[in-house]
């Protein structure tokens, strides 16, 4: 490209989304009226601009108009702003002239019963990214060497699988587990659905993996410290036995699992007479049980205004502990309170049917009408009978969530990651980036995201594995390129406050010998905090210039009027 | 502004309003909103920055005087910024701000800062309302 003044050339694409936007509002007057936006050229609308023939269009756009600038008008640029980037690049644009606005999650989505405000909002939302597009600039990425080397904190089955496959591809794995036993939840239970293999066997056979595999550390006992540093080259600091150990990583997978819950003032549990399912594996695994009346009562504290969420694992674990139940003591009896069951996929109720079979008795309860747990007895409401079912019982089985562990708020902070509002880790996108955190570099696996299951967890364990490799398995990575710099014709305006090294979250900006500002690009990740607290205006946030920002807010006030 | 002073005689007058929302938390949590078809009023129009932190008191100012009737900031809440901390440099700034714009004689009130993460599109949704009715309140905003 030529350094001298490029004539602005801009083109709108305006999607449908199906009916997401279409449905609402008039995509295609709307990209007749972006005609009359200062630079734009052509405009078009689509039924999906993502799709083959929509990404397809904007190619035929760029190169029968010589556009130099592109405007989607769509979904997220949150999930498809590298998709469109990607395509113009394809087409010799600079992916940074790129601009992408929001007329669905933050427009049509949000005001469904006022399409005409939703109508104008757009058009609006348009004439500020037509403003801002005008001014883009085009970015380079910044190259930066990798370290193949991974973090997996936690070893459940879900961090014990993740581990394993990134050291069975050559990476240095590092594995960090709070307990002194790896293993997680298998510590603690017995049979496992669906094969009914001993859980101590699965165990012993992931230790044997772990144990021979001379790519993986594993640190018990431990804990990760501190998390600096970016997606390549995360400086981490591990804690074991009072000791601390520095390692440069390159990935970090989180398989943090969940905790249990104890139903303390539920149901009268003791721990006794009264125990959680948990507890139940762990009778069965020293073949404690005696019991010949077991009562097992479904949904204990989950999917209920405070815990809203099933924990998707409880019913399986009911079916297979009580036909274990009655497996071992075919006379025993053995009742299931329940408000749904659930057993989907192929393997999964076939576990119903043969408790069915086995005897197992079933009983629905509404949750307006919860059982009531006496001393010898439950007392259970039933609906069809419209009066109380009595069950004697010399055990009672809670079976309680999965919940999310209390310091993974701490993990969150150190990562940058957020967290959802049952304290679970919130992944990228759920559909689009199920295993990624919306920061570079760290992924998520196993009950740490939500209640999941071993076979989901190893199936998860891989795929976290796979995407974490596809960043160390190169020597290097492109970076951000939209970072703060001191142009050169900017130079005059530094004071020399050091404001900016103050308030800089990265320690990117220093003084070098002539005591000149010094901005470190890789260092940088780009927040303008700089920028914005510069009194001088002297440093300038590329992608998000001071320039760029206020043509959209002049977009409003001063080109646009209205119409 | 002539835009707004004309709608005051016709119809019912609504504010116009710009909200400056963090990509990695606000943002997120107004894309929350509408994957969950949360309704809220279709006053405000998003500005995305990288981080709270790069809104500069010039943006707030410049957008005043340009005929927006209020001003919202969201970030992420205190410990949760992308940038580390680039949100407690946002609120310290902002209570200066504010301070300001009432010496000058504009209602502290235009200008509204919060916190919102990636999971909470329900409280994105009540505080733009809530925000919505205050600037409501205070009517057009004046020429300076
Ligand atoms: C009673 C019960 C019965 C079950 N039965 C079955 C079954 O039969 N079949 C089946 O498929 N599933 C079953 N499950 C589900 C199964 O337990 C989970 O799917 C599985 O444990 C998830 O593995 P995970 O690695 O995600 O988490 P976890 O097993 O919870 O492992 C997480 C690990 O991370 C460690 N950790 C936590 N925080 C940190 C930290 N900050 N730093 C370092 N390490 C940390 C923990 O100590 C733990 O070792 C059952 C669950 C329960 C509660
Ligand atoms: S990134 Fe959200 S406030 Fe800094």
């Amino acid at each position: 490209m030529s350094e001298e003044e490029e004539e602005i050339r801009i083109g709108v694409f305006v999607c449908h989304c199906g009916s997401n936007i279409g449905g609402y509002i008039d995509c295609k007057s709307i990209a007749e009226w972006a005609k009359s936006l200062p630079h734009v050229v052509f405009t078009q609308d689509n039924l999906y601009t993502c799709s083959e023939t929509g990404l397809a269009q904007i190619k035929k756009g760029v190169n029968e108009n010589n556009l130099n600038r592109v405007i989607v008008a769509s979904c997220t640029p949150r999930t498809h702003e590298p998709l469109f980037r990607s395509c113009i690049q394809e087409e010799g644009v600079n992916p940074y002239l790129f601009n992408f606005v929001n007329i669905r999650d933050q427009n049509t989505w949000v005001h469904q019963k006022e399409p005409e405000k939703a109508f104008e909002k757009a058009k609006e939302l348009i004439a500020m990214g037509v403003a801002k597009a005008a001014k883009l600039e085009p970015l380079e990425k910044i190259i930066v060497d990798t370290t193949p080397t991974a973090l997996v904190i936690g070893a459940g089955v879900a961090g014990i699988t993740a581990a394993l496959s990134m050291a069975n591809q050559g990476f240095e794995t590092h594995l960090v587990e709070k307990e002194a036993e790896i293993g997680g939840k298998l510590n603690i239970l017995d049979k496992l659905y669906p094969t009914n293999q001993d859980a101590s066997e699965l165990l012993k056979s992931l230790k044997k993996r772990v144990n021979d595999n001379t790519n993986l550390t594993v640190y018990t006992s431990a804990s990760v410290k501190s998390i600096e540093g970016f997606i390549g080259n995360f400086e981490i600091e591990i804690e074991q036995n009072g000791n601390v150990k520095e390692l440069t990583i390159g990935v970090i997978i989180v398989a943090v699992g969940a905790s249990l819950f104890t139903p303390t003032g539920l149901f009268n549990y003791d721990g006794q007479k009264r125990i959680t399912q948990a507890e139940l594996e762990t009778l069965l695994k020293n073949n404690q049980v005696e019991s010949s009346n077991v009562v097992m009562i479904q949904c204990v504290g989950s999917r209920i205004e405070e815990r809203k969420y099933c924990s998707s694992v409880c019913c399986m674990v009911a079916l297979k502990n009580a036909l274990e139940i009655k497996e071992r003591n075919p006379k025993a009896n053995v009742t299931i309170l329940f408000r749904d069951l659930y057993t989907p996929g192929t393997y999964y109720e076939d576990y119903y049917r043969r408790a069915r079979e086995a005897g197992v008795i079933f009983i629905e309860y509404a949750p307006e009408k919860m059982p009531i747990v006496e001393d010898n007895q439950v007392r259970v409401h039933n609906e069809y009978l419209g009066q109380d079912i009595l069950i004697p019982y010399d055990l009672v089985v809670l079976s309680t969530p999965l919940v999310s562990n209390e310091d993974n708020k701490d993990i969150a902070q150190m990562l940058k990651v957020p967290l959802e509002e049952n304290g679970f880790f919130l992944e990228a996108h759920v559909k689009l980036r199920p295993m990624d955190f919306a920061t570079d570099g760290v992924y998520i696996c196993g009950s740490a995201k939500w209640p999941v299951d071993i076979t989901e967890s190893i199936a998860q364990g891989y795929a976290a594995a796979s995407r974490a490799s596809t960043i160390i398995s190169h020597s290097t990575l492109e970076v951000e390129g939209a970072t703060s710099s001191l142009p050169e014709y900017n130079r005059n305006l530094c004071t020399g406050c050091e404001v900016c090294i103050t308030v800089c979250p990265y320690k990117a900006i220093s003084k070098d010998e002539n005591d000149e500002i010094l901005i470190q690009q890789v260092l940088c990740k780009g927040c303008g905090v700089c920028g914005a607290t510069c009194t001088n205006h002297a440093i300038v946030i590329r992608h998000f210039t001071d320039d760029q920002i206020l043509s959209e807010i002049l977009a409003f006030g001063g080109q646009y009027d209205g119409v | 502004m002539t835009q707004t002073e004309t709608k005051t005689e016709s119809e019912e007058w609504t504010p116009k309003i710009i909200a400056f929302l963090c990509n990695w938390c606000s943002y997120a949590g107004a894309d929350l909103a509408g994957v969950s078809r949360i309704q809220y009023p279709p006053n405000i129009r998003i500005v995305r920055v990288p981080c709270s932190g790069r809104v500069s008191p010039f943006f707030i100012i410049k957008s005043l005087m340009d005929g927006w009737d209020g001003v919202v900031i969201s970030g992420c809440h205190p410990g949760d910024c992308h940038y580390i901390s680039g949100n407690l440099v946002a609120r310290r700034r902002f209570g200066i701000i504010r301070d300001v714009l009432e010496f000058f004689g504009i209602e502290p009130g235009r200008v509204n800062f919060m916190w919102a993460s990636a999971a909470e599109g329900e409280r994105f949704a009540v505080l733009i309302r809530k925000a919505t009715k205050i600037i409501k309140e205070l009517g057009p905003i004046k020429k300076f």
